[in-house]
């Protein structure tokens, strides 16, 4: 069996959830391993209706009072429960800040190991090859694991949403948790956002995002001009909020958002990896940097070799013409 | 109250990476090591913590590798203030997480931390796991991705990062494992005077390299990642390069 495990995104099921299924899905038909999907916990529910054509053959719901809000305690006891029950031969989930969260506690419950934020699958005849970014991303490495059961988690974007396969669900079961009160020994509180904010980047066609290229906070106009002459939202990266030059939920990168738009200018980022995981799955991507080297030209459509303080501007120039 | 901060030695940034004969890992002759960057932001953080409490709070450095590539970030830290340190030493290229972790729990189980700080992640391997591992062999209350930490009525609050800009307090009894977010204090440089004094400070040495735990994910080829993108450069004068990129969104792209 390959499980894949959904994770509950206020409401939604995650969009890395929705790239592990397809995963699971292509695992399952190189393996000729069935294919289970488990939602656990924090709306569950709902989850099970929203995965309900997500081709499975099993769809399993696992719920309790203890994990209807999540902990790395409680959501790694009850996930250890269903693994220990079913036995999956793999166990796949997104490499979200969650599963960072909790699933190394599965893999020492359970002592089995975990390969964390792959970037792709091979196969060696019959036995699959994860590969993983290592050395921050300057290599990466093919990783073989052995053990009856092995935990999985990918990268964002290594598989596309748009090659679900879609299908109904044969069967529907409850999984039945045990947990007791005594078992959650952490106390969460409610999420929050610093600031509020009305702006949703995963839905923009076009994003203009900015870099610690840009030098300081009395140039970011230039860049702000160019995202309005294109009609387009302004981003950035860590550095550009750490400095408090743009608010957080300008964000792009593992810390912030990740988004997909049709066209991702990026102006004066090097692309750190951080950065990278959150807009690589853009459809095209154009980069300016001075710097020939920068990382971000390694993933860019079009890469701009030139001074963003002369082409900026006089980009904008032209687009208002 | 003891604290463990668990510090990584990795290939500095600038560093050239390059695979070495055997495949399967980097030639380490070229590269410089310096201590992971969380791991430092997660040393501050314990320093702070027992500099607030002001008892007898002790901060004690951790650090596995060989003595090579290891010394002088445990130095680093014992010149910044940490108490003492422990060093693991491991001939081994160990790539195992959950082996990793249990080299840690089995040397520092008798220790009886209340409190064991890590770096989010290693910018080497990159798993992000073994403070959540160690976390869990030692049965301690976990969490990660931390961004700010209180100590109040005998338990650690902690200010967890989530994504797209989301945060949660959690509050963990100890004893309790956290790892630490990148950028969340201003770490320490070692003064003039803690870099003599720390020439004092103890250090247990302990040695795991002839360990048999069983390795249950390997690194089997290290390779150098191909883009798969065809680039189109654009360099020249500012106004060709302009004119380039307008064709481009205007006629491939269609976008203004």
């Amino acid at each position: 069996m390959i499980l894949v495990v959904l994770e509950n995104q206020r409401g939604n099921i995650h969009a890395f959830s929705q790239e592990a299924v397809v995963a699971g899905q292509q695992l399952s038909e190189k393996l000729g391993l069935d294919l289970s999907i488990l939602c656990l916990g924090e709306n569950a529910s709902s989850l099970r209706d929203q995965a309900s054509d997500y081709n499975a053959k099993n769809l399993i719901l696992a719920q309790h009072d203890l994990i209807n809000t999540y902990s790395a305690d409680g959501y790694s006891k009850a996930l250890s429960q269903v693994i220990s029950e079913l036995s999956p031969k793999y166990v796949l989930m997104g490499h979200s800040y969650m599963v960072r969260d909790f699933l190394p506690r599965v893999s020492a419950k359970l002592n089995m190991p975990f390969v964390s934020d792959i970037i792709a699958v091979d196969y060696d005849s019959d036995s699959p090859i994860f590969s993983r970014q290592i050395f921050n991303a300057k290599l990466a490495t093919k990783v073989k694991a052995n053990s009856d059961t092995v935990l999985l988690s990918f990268q964002s974007a290594a598989f596309s949403s748009d090659d679900m396969q879609i299908g109904g669900s044969e069967n529907q079961s409850d999984f039945s948790v045990n947990l007791e009160a005594s078992d959650i020994k952490s106390q969460s509180e409610a999420e929050f956002q610093e600031s509020a904010s009305g702006v949703d980047l995963t839905t923009a066609e076009l994003i203009v995002s900015v870099g610690r290229g840009i030098e300081s906070q009395d140039n970011l106009p230039l860049v702000e001009s160019l995202a309005s002459a294109m009609g387009a939202e302004i981003a950035s990266s860590r550095p550009v909020v750490d400095m408090g030059w743009l608010p957080p939920y300008r964000q792009i990168g593992s810390s912030g958002q990740a988004v997909s738009p049709k066209l991702y200018l990026s102006v004066g980022i090097s692309g750190a990896i951080q950065h990278v995981v959150g807009m690589k799955g853009s459809k095209t991507i154009m980069a300016i940097n001075k710097d020939e080297d920068a990382p971000i030209f390694e993933i860019a459509d079009y890469a701009v070799i030139g001074d963003l303080m002369e082409i900026v501007p006089k980009l904008t120039e032209e687009i208002q013409k | 109250m003891k604290i463990a901060v668990l510090t990584k030695a990795i290939p500095s940034y600038e560093s050239s990476i390059r695979v070495d004969s055997s495949g399967s890992w980097i030639d380490e002759s070229v590269v410089n090591f310096v201590v992971n960057e969380s791991d430092s932001y997660a040393l501050e953080e314990a320093l702070q913590i027992k500099e607030q409490l002001n008892d007898d709070t002790e901060v004690v450095v951790v650090i596995m590798g060989n003595e090579n590539n290891t010394s002088k970030v445990l130095k680093d830290g014992l010149a910044k203030g940490a108490d003492r340190g422990i060093f693991i030493n491991n001939e081994n290229i160990d790539t195992d997480p959950l082996s990793i972790a249990k080299l840690f729990s089995e040397n520092l189980k008798e220790e009886s931390f209340d409190l064991i700080f890590s770096g989010l992640q290693s910018d080497d391997l990159g798993s992000g796991q073994t403070g959540v591992l160690i976390g869990e062999l030692l049965g301690m209350s976990t969490a990660t991705l931390g961004i700010e930490t209180k100590m109040e009525d005998g338990k650690i609050k902690v200010k967890r990062e989530l994504e797209s800009g989301w945060f949660q307090w959690v509050t963990l009894p100890f004893p309790a494992s956290v790892s630490i977010q990148s950028g969340i204090n201003e770490p320490r440089y070692p003064s003039l005077k803690g870099i003599m004094g720390a020439k004092r400070k103890e250090v247990k040495s302990l040695d795991v390299s002839s360990s048999s735990n069983e390795n249950k994910q390997k690194f089997i080829e290290l390779f150098i990642p191909k883009t798969e993108k065809v680039t189109e450069k654009i360099t020249g004068d500012v106004d060709s390069i302009v004119a380039r990129m307008l064709d481009i969104l205007k006629n491939t792209l269609k976008v203004i």
